[in-house]
This record gives structure tokens, C-alpha cells and sequence, in this order.
């Protein structure tokens, strides 16, 4: 079982899921998003490569209005 | 025969102006604008009522903010980029809501992920939430490691001319300095400063926020500022595309004004404007 940290809310999952799984179950693969792990910017082409690890905190961000 | 005249002159007119307006334009890191009005995104109704603002605006740089996604609580949430086309736009991440040089690059550094290695962006870095006036000590160290990271800086700052100096010799490629605080609509409380900051620094001065009506965005630009940047001012109005219009229009006619050069103050005029001479008597 790994807690990892989303957007500052914590998922359990039972094994280490890749980068790319995550933003499937969320519904979020293939939309314009950026997204940093653990304070680092994860580039898209290493979500398939990168696995999930205890303690990660993500940060996954999308354009909105503002000025 | 008079009428013909009158209306050919006021074609050539008409066309001596739009020619000189063509080739007007506002150059920021290299590339060119023709549009001195750039707009923000926030507080609209909805994705069709900024879409349509944004039209009527005729802006070319649009303003965006960056924040935490859904993560799957709301899979069909419409997202801002398919309204408005980084192809069609020259979209411009800003940092509002940081309220220090760490928050401000980290969120950059997502939002050049997510525009594809998009390099212009708006820094803005807060001091405190009520006043949302700048912090510029964070604002210089925010922009300092953006530069040294190969980001082109655009800089919202207060109106204080050394400072300013600084963030261009830092490298930032615009100064934004504030006209009042951001979302008051108070106007240019002090034209005088900005007049210091454009008689400093080289690269473009561009008013972004406290314009409230077109009038205001007509007097920044006559004072030979080289854009204005508004949110609050249009979304907020009653009728949000119509005032998207009239700050076109304002933003156009306050920089041909400029480009014109105005006529001296004065408190007496000893020049009437008819003949002196030829009066009845």
C-alpha cells in the first residue's frame, strides 16, 4: 500500500501505479495539463515510465481565466 | 462638389491614420503586436462570454492563471485552452495569487510544461491579499531565476521607477507597473511616476491594472504608454463585450493621440481659433 499526495489529497493505492494509470483512473489522460512531483516538473513523454512512490506529492495544474 | 472633397479628405484621413496605425507596433521580445490592449480572462460569466469579450477586445496577449486540476471529480469540466487556441493567441501565464518567488516559479515552470515550452509569462508577485499590492522584493528574486531559466519576463510592479530600472537590468522584457491597485477601477492615481519609469527604462511599459473605464486606458496610452493589460475592467462591467470594445477603441485612440502630440496646456489662449480680422463693424 502506497499514500501518495494529489493536488493536497491523499490516495491509497495498492501498488505502484505509473504516472500515466493515475491520469487514466482520473479521466485527465490526454487533457492539458502540466504536472510536478515532489516539487519537480514531471514531463509528459515520462508518465508511462514513472511509477507512483510512497510519499509522493503531485501537483497537477490546468489553464484557467485570470488576469 | 464641396461634399466629394469633404469626404475624400476625410478618406485620406481616415486611411494616413490606419496606414500609421499599421505600422505602429508594440514589439515584446522580439515579436510584434498590432493590438496595445492585452486582456485578462478571469471573472467572466462563462468560456462564451470571455470568448467573446476577448474578440471584441481585438487582443493578441491573453492572460491566463494556472491552477490544481480536478482529479476526476469533474471529468467533462470545459478547459480554457480549447476557447482560447495558443495557436491563435499569444497566451500569457501569470503567477497571480503567489505570494512568493518560489510559488511564482514553480508555477511558471508548469505552465511552460503545459503551453509546450511557452516562454512568456507574466510574473506578479503579492504582498498581501487585501491591497494585492506587489511584493518587489520577491518580485526581483522571482525574476532573476526566470531569466537565468530562459523565460521571457513580463513584470507587474508597483509604479516605483528604481525599481523598474532594476527589473529591466535584470532582463525582464516588459514593465507592468500598476496604475492602482488591481480590481479598483480608481484609475491612473499617479501619472507622474509612470512618466518617471518610461523616462528609465527601454523595453515596454505596459499599465496593467486599476484602469476602470476607457477613459483611463485613453490617458495611459496618451501619456506614451506602450499598452495597456486590464481584467477586472471589462468583465466586470455591465455589459462585458461592449466594454471590451470601447477599450479597443480608447486603447487606439489614446495612442494616436499620443502619436499625434497634444497641443500645450495653457491657462489663456491669446490665438482664437477664427480670423481676428474681417469682423463686422
Amino acid at each position: 500500500m502506497i499514500s501518495v499526495s494529489i493536488n493536497g489529497e491523499v490516495r491509497q493505492f495498492d501498488h505502484p501505479i505509473s504516472v500515466a494509470t493515475l491520469l487514466e483512473q482520473m479521466q485527465l489522460a490526454g487533457k492539458r495539463i502540466a504536472l510536478e512531483r515532489n516539487g519537480e516538473i514531471l514531463p509528459r513523454g515520462q508518465f508511462n515510465q514513472q511509477l507512483l512512490a510512497d510519499g509522493d506529492r503531485l501537483e497537477i495544474v490546468v489553464a484557467v481565466g485570470g488576469g | 462638389m464641396a461634399t466629394d472633397l469633404k469626404l475624400l479628405s476625410q478618406s485620406v484621413a481616415v486611411n494616413h491614420g490606419t496606414h500609421l496605425m499599421n505600422k505602429d507596433t508594440l514589439l515584446i521580445a522580439g515579436k510584434s503586436y498590432h493590438s496595445r490592449l492585452l486582456i485578462g480572462t478571469g471573472k467572466y460569466k462563462d468560456f462564451t462570454e470571455t470568448q467573446a469579450a476577448v474578440e471584441a477586445s481585438g487582443a493578441e496577449i491573453i492572460t491566463i492563471a494556472i491552477r490544481r486540476s480536478n482529479i476526476g471529480q469533474n471529468p467533462n469540466e470545459p478547459n480554457l485552452l480549447d476557447i482560447l487556441s495558443p495557436s491563435k493567441y499569444t497566451l500569457l501565464p501569470n503567477t497571480a495569487g503567489c505570494y512568493s518567488a518560489d510559488d511564482a516559479v514553480r508555477t511558471l515552470r508548469l505552465a511552460r510544461e503545459l503551453l509546450d515550452g511557452h516562454s512568456l509569462v507574466k510574473l506578479e508577485v503579492l504582498g498581501d491579499p487585501q491591497s494585492l499590492y506587489p511584493n518587489v522584493v520577491e518580485t526581483l528574486a522571482a525574476a532573476k531565476t526566470l531569466v537565468a531559466d530562459g523565460f521571457q519576463v513580463m513584470v507587474y510592479t508597483s509604479d516605483d521607477p528604481i525599481i523598474a530600472k532594476q527589473l529591466e537590468d535584470i532582463g525582464c522584457v516588459a514593465i507592468m507597473p500598476l496604475a492602482s491597485l488591481i480590481g479598483s477601477g480608481m484609475g491612473i492615481l499617479n501619472p507622474w511616476n509612470l512618466q518617471l519609469i518610461m523616462d528609465r527604462v527601454q523595453v515596454p511599459v505596459i499599465v496593467d491594472a486599476g484602469v476602470g473605464t476607457a477613459s483611463d486606458a485613453a490617458i495611459a496610452m496618451e501619456l506614451g504608454c506602450h499598452g495597456v493589460l486590464m481584467n477586472t475592467a471589462i468583465a466586470a462591467a455591465q455589459q462585458p463585450v461592449l466594454m471590451a470594445s470601447a477599450m479597443k477603441q480608447a486603447v487606439e485612440a489614446g495612442r494616436m493621440a499620443f502619436l499625434a502630440g497634444r497641443m500645450p496646456k495653457k491657462l489663456y489662449s491669446a490665438s482664437p481659433s477664427s480670423p481676428t480680422s474681417g469682423l463686422i463693424s
